[in-house]
């Protein structure tokens, strides 16, 4: 397995607050990847930082051979990394194919880029219905999937989804993660955020639980499942 | 009321001036939520572009000529002053707290205005423009001076080449999109500082439109110009919907109008000393913003919050 990314001993902090303390990872190209954990473990401050929009205060990150400490964050998607953020972001006031768009917003190709929007409907043949409505009027799953629509227009060698089954129904759930599945099948590497720790660690080949800034446990995605303190802390068994 | 449609005209002329400087406004706020109340002064450094252009050119030369390129020195003077506020005064309070960069704003106003008072040659007083000459046009009742019709033709241009840049150029949706959500704006690859200089730069280009406007006018350029107008078209800004760049001609236009309407028809009533009429010209326009601010706080066509699910 060749990594495709390379964490080591990544830092982040908010002022005086340190966020992520020191962790490392890595992401194998073609694989699905998750970080798990509860809410304020820095997962999400691990993905802000690995696609630009935070600096680490210490630690590498390495992308494709490439470092990325220092590579301002409207450059990074052109290096393949694309992230679809927590809570969505999708822009309220644009249209759905707007939004798609605005994901190859770096893409020159168009006759590629058209391709990739009907690709985008293809898989999520709702949005493909609603092309010309506000995206600020879709559900919270339409949303979801609109970001990671977009987040695909960049064909990335890395996705990042950060918390893309956040607030949604079970079925829409299923769906998001059945999309999941679809895309590692046809080859893109994907590293997952979630705290719906059963549903993606059973899709995952590598699994990081993250606790108070820290990676405290490791392994494939069915040893952690198995795992007697991942059961209890995050399945909710007891 | 036999002089309405004269005065409508008046308003409107007059509103379009207000919309060309609220778009600097509106489109500085909706990309960076700063109120730039430098703005005015934006305006009134490109009125003064203009005049050093007018006074560089030989004499006798026709305005024909002399309008455009008034008009290209303007628009310079504004531009830089403008992109180099942003750089070297905004851009480094970018995560200070709000407070920080409006201070900024403000001192920055009262700067640029002695600047040019006390190195503009004989800025102390106000100087002369130029105007158009020759007779009014009339249409039908209504009577039209030469030096606003360069206005008149100016405003609708400059707005829809707002409207065509915003909505179909790659540049106008990087904008869009970074006024919706800047960090996700990052996230597709758009350089948002040069969306930032872009929105300063056309803010600025359009002021020193109205500046030449103005100019033509008034027969005149002062350094305090920009105080006055400048409050007005922010007024204008927040009346039609503060982020939107039509909010903002439109907020003009309905802020020309109540001014001229009210200046006419508001007369000095019998036993009350010092109301209505002329001398509370600029009255009405802040009568109108708190009307505005009391009723509709989000503006004509402005957008409550809450379009985030």
């Amino acid at each position: 397995m060749t990594a495709l990314l390379e964490v080591e001993n990544l830092r982040v902090s908010y002022g005086k607050i340190e966020a992520v303390k020191g962790i490392s990872f890595t992401v194998n190209q073609g694989e699905v990847t998750t970080l798990i954990g509860t809410n304020g473990a820095g997962k999400t401050t691990t993905l802000r930082t690995l696609s630009g929009l935070l600096r680490p205060t210490a630690g590498k990150i390495s992308f494709d051979g490439q470092p990325l400490n220092t590579v301002p964050a409207h450059k990074i998607v052109s290096l393949g990394l694309a992230h679809s953020p927590e809570g969505r972001h999708i822009f309220p006031r644009m249209t759905i194919e707007e939004n798609l768009l605005l994901g190859a917003f770096l893409r020159k190709d168009q006759a590629g880029i058209t391709a990739d929007v009907e690709r985008a409907y293809g898989l999520f043949p709702i949005l493909g219905e609603r092309r010309k409505q506000a995206a600020g009027t879709l559900s919270g799953g339409e949303q979801q999937m609109l970001a990671m629509g977009r987040a695909l227009m960049s064909q990335p060698k890395l996705l990042m989804l950060d918390e893309p089954s956040m607030g949604l129904s079970p079925l829409m759930m299923q769906k998001i993660m059945a999309t999941i599945v679809e895309l590692k099948a046809s080859g893109t590497t994907i590293l997952l955020v979630e705290q719906n720790a059963q549903a993606a660690l059973s899709l995952s080949d590598q699994g990081y639980v993250m606790q108070t800034g820290q990676i405290v446990l490791t392994g494939t995605g069915a040893d952690l499942l198995n795992d007697e303190s991942v059961r209890k802390s995050y399945l909710g068994e007891d | 009321m036999h002089d309405l449609p004269q005065q409508l005209a008046n308003g409107l002329i007059l509103g379009a001036l207000y919309g060309l400087v609220a778009i600097g406004y509106t489109m500085v706020y909706g990309i960076v939520q700063l109120i730039n109340f430098a703005h005015g002064e934006i305006f009134m450094v490109g009125g003064f572009g203009a005049l050093t252009a007018y006074l560089a050119l030989p004499g006798g030369t026709t305005l024909w000529l002399a309008v455009p390129l008034m008009l290209i020195a303007g628009i310079l003077v504004s531009t830089l002053v403008a992109v180099g506020a942003e750089r070297f005064a905004y851009r480094p309070l970018r995560s200070a707290p709000r407070l920080a960069p409006l201070i900024t704003a403000i001192g920055l106003s009262i700067v640029l205005q002695q600047l040019v008072f006390s190195f503009y040659p004989d800025a102390k007083k106000a100087r002369v423009f130029p105007k158009i000459p020759g007779d009014p046009f009339e249409l039908a009742s209504v009577t039209i001076q030469r030096s606003d019709i360069f206005l008149i033709i100016a405003a609708p241009i400059c707005m829809l080449i707002l409207g065509w840049f915003v909505a179909r150029t790659r540049s106008g949706r990087a904008m869009q999109a970074t006024s919706q959500d800047p960090d996700t704006a990052k996230l597709m690859g758009i350089d948002t500082d040069r969306v930032i200089v872009m929105a300063f730069a056309i803010g600025a280009a359009f002021a020193a439109v109205a500046a030449v406007a103005y100019g033509l006018r008034t027969g005149q350029v002062d350094f305090r110009m920009g105080f006055i107008l400048g409050l007005k078209a922010f007024t204008a800004a927040v009346l039609g919907g503060i982020g939107n760049i039509y909010g903002a001609m439109l907020g003009g236009l309905a802020l020309g109008l109540a001014e001229g309407l009210a200046t006419a028809y508001i007369q000095h009533i019998p036993g009350m000393h010092l109301f209505g009429g002329g001398a509370w010209k600029d009255v009405w326009a802040f009568v109108l913003l708190i009307v505005v601010l009391l009723v509709r706080p989000q503006g004509l066509l402005g957008e409550r919050v809450a379009d985030r699910a």
